[in-house]
């Protein structure tokens, strides 16, 4: 299945993206060259373990980094608007919620909790169009339906809602002014998994109603697996390998990518021996001058301690930065077997 | 003989209104029935998983069988005595012999205590050995639970990663030389890349020294790969019990089947059927008599509103489900 891709395909397009935080310790390199785009109706699945920088990334890209971040990217255009040329207020009025909406990491945490629900979405349209009372109410009703929320729960504050109902009511609000992109940073993380799965279920319903794409930001492989059409794996700040989400699964080529699939359980197979990587993330400390998992990769060669792998195209739609992607096929037998993550030790 | 057995365990705690509705409008105080009726028996060198959502009564079961919380009604049979009412040598005995590791390695360790202070703790003020023997036997053990003792012993909590924290938790329950591990959620704060580790090293451990464990979890996909039998369990009643492997692959009860169900899948090729199942889970707060699963059930009847159905735990390797309609039931594999 080959797809001739034209711009006017991309919601979004990132190219080069980096993020830098000064703290006590020094610089910290929190994302650095980041390239990606997201199409038409597609769920971005974005992967990666605490500290990777994902949530860092999306904060980047809507402008709610702390004041000790800077970022700058080559390219960033949302369709044909680019995201860095904005002023701060042309951005919020016009692409913050109208354009890009957000699902919080905490959404649970998100709503106020001392006004009624209905009333937080109905404040989140006006603030963007000029739309009466009743109007703004109306929609919100048709929203929660969407949610799979009953009108009349408009009318409860948020300590009334269990974790999933308050879930699916920022999942309403990230809905209410029709954005081409919604970014959903862990959204079901902390969640049961009956509640889990239903909320999975619904934004997959949502997906084929609306046109909207979606970045979906999680640590969970099994989430990723399910929900995307295309993947990145991140680790250290950077996309380690990328692909559409078949590919990835079953054609894996970095180390790390292979060493996540090895670690994660599934209850289809099991008995399946699990295996860690062994290590820590790095801290991302100082200018980055080696490949970031170098340290925990069993597949290292000398260069890279001392060069960051580029990029290196596989076929229509896979990326991958490793210098040992040629040895893909070695690589994914070897990294089958515990005593090749155990010889790190 | 089993190590721990459970018969009938219940725990109930009361919401007292407050003094003026008490007093003056004369409300009454309402049950949180967390743990009802629980009869299970955990036997030597056994993991027994425990499945469940939030309020299902998994962590309040670990503190009881830990003696961290007393039961309401019912019994926890430590060795053949009834802790309620054994000496207190017994009791002694207990609590040296069952431990417990925590959910959350960030709050669990006290931040003012060395690595060694807190690993050291429990042999310390049961004076279980004197000050040289506790000091060589925390050092082995952080070795065991593979922390340098050279450069941990020294560290405070807050100089150690997640994983570390969890390590250093594994080792102040183990350094008790316990008969039974109680983990409750053990690895839900830790990336996977390193919970598959934690998971080898309670295995490793398990091989070498023997111990019993009561495993809790919400991962159903962590529980099929560590436990030996499974309990899955819903508003503080036992739903299924049976060994792993037949629960997950050939669930009986409609609440299971719906559990496992909804477990994602880390393959994008794999298309879930929607799990059977309406409504949302409720609080055990005065609950009726009855199946507790039953209004959500597609299946349930006058008999599962009326009465519960009580596993028969006095065969631990049979495979069963808390169920009055397995007959009508559609046969169903994962």
């Amino acid at each position: 299945m080959t797809k001739v891709t034209t711009a006017d395909e991309f919601v979004l397009q990132v190219r080069g993206l980096g993020v830098r935080y000064q703290t006590s310790q020094g610089t910290v390199h929190a994302v650095s060259d980041v390239s990606f785009e997201v199409r038409k109706n597609e769920v971005f699945g974005i992967a990666g373990e605490s500290g990777c920088g994902k949530s860092t990334l999306i904060r980047a890209l809507l402008r709610l980094l702390p004041d000790n971040a800077d970022s700058a990217a080559e390219l960033a255009l949302y369709r044909d608007q680019d995201l860095y040329g904005l002023s701060d207020a042309d951005f919020r009025q016009n692409i913050l919620w109208q354009e890009i909406s957000l699902v919080p990491q905490s959404a649970m945490n998100s709503l106020n909790p001392v006004y009624r629900v209905g009333d937080q979405v109905v404040e989140a349209i006006r603030t963007h169009r000029r739309v009466s009372k009743a109007e703004a109410r109306g929609r919100v009703a048709e929203l929660f339906d969407v949610v799979g929320l009953q009108a009349d729960l408009m009318q409860s504050f948020p300590h009334e809602f269990s974790g999933g109902m308050r879930q699916r009511a920022m999942i309403a609000m990230s809905l209410a002014l029709d954005p081409g992109l919604i970014i959903m940073d862990e959204p079901t993380t902390g969640l049961d998994v009956l509640v889990q799965e239903r909320i999975l279920r619904r934004i997959r319903e949502i997906r084929s109603e609306i046109s909207s794409s979606i970045i979906l930001i999680t640590h969970d492989i099994a989430v990723i697996a399910e929900m995307s059409d295309r993947i990145a794996i991140m680790y250290g700040g950077q996309f380690m390998e990328q692909a559409n989400a078949i590919d990835l699964f079953e054609n894996p080529y970095h180390p790390y990518t292979l060493g996540l699939k090895n670690a994660f359980p599934s209850i289809r197979e099991l008995g399946s021996e699990l295996i860690s990587i062994p290590g820590s993330p790095p801290t991302l400390v100082g200018p980055v001058t080696n490949c970031p998992f170098q340290p925990r990769c069993p597949f290292h060669l000398d260069r890279c301690a001392s060069e960051n792998p580029l990029p290196i195209n596989f076929g229509e739609d896979h990326q991958v930065r490793c210098f040992r992607s040629e040895d893909a096929n070695q690589l994914r037998h070897l990294a089958a077997e515990k005593s090749t993550w155990r010889s790190l030790n | 003989m089993a190590l721990i057995e459970l018969n009938q365990l219940t725990r109930h705690f009361e919401i007292r209104p407050g003094l003026v509705d008490r007093t003056v409008r004369g409300k009454p105080s309402r049950l949180i029935k967390a743990v009802e009726s629980l009869n299970i028996a955990v036997g030597e060198n056994e993991i027994l998983g425990i499945a469940g959502e939030s309020g299902c009564g998994k962590s309040t079961t670990c503190m009881m069988i830990a003696g961290l919380l007393p039961p309401t009604r019912g019994q926890i049979i430590y060795r053949g005595s009834d802790l309620a009412t054994a000496d207190a040598a017994v009791r002694k005995e207990h609590r040296r012999n069952v431990q417990m590791i925590f959910q959350d390695p960030y709050e669990s360790l006290n931040p003012r205590f060395r690595v060694a202070d807190i690993v050291a703790e429990g042999p310390r003020a049961l004076r279980l050995w004197d000050q040289k023997e506790i000091g060589d036997r925390v050092e082995s053990m952080l070795a065991g639970v593979g922390l340098n003792p050279g450069k941990y012993t020294e560290r405070f909590p807050h100089e150690l990663s997640g994983g570390e924290r969890q390590r250093v938790g594994i080792a102040s329950a183990l350094v008790m030389q316990p008969v039974m591990i109680i983990a409750d959620e053990p690895l839900s704060m830790l990336d996977v890349s390193i919970r598959a580790g934690i998971l080898d090293l309670f295995r490793e451990l398990q091989d070498q020294r023997g111990f019993s464990s009561v495993y809790v979890s919400h991962d159903l996909a962590i529980l099929g790969n560590v436990a030996d039998r499974l309990m899955v369990m819903y508003l503080g009643q036992a739903m299924e019990v049976g060994p792993v492997e037949q629960v997950i692959r050939s669930p009986k009860h409609p609440y299971t089947r719906a559990l496992i169900g909804a477990v994602a899948v880390p393959d994008p090729r794999v298309k879930r059927p929607v799990p059977k199942i309406s409504g949302d889970i409720s609080r055990p707060i005065d609950p009726p008599p009855g199946c507790r699963f039953a209004p959500r059930c597609p299946y349930a009847d006058d008999s599962c509103h009326d009465t519960f159905l009580e596993l028969d735990t006095s065969d631990p390797t049979r495979h069963q489900a808390a169920c009055h309609r397995l007959h009508v039931l559609p046969d169903e594999g994962l």
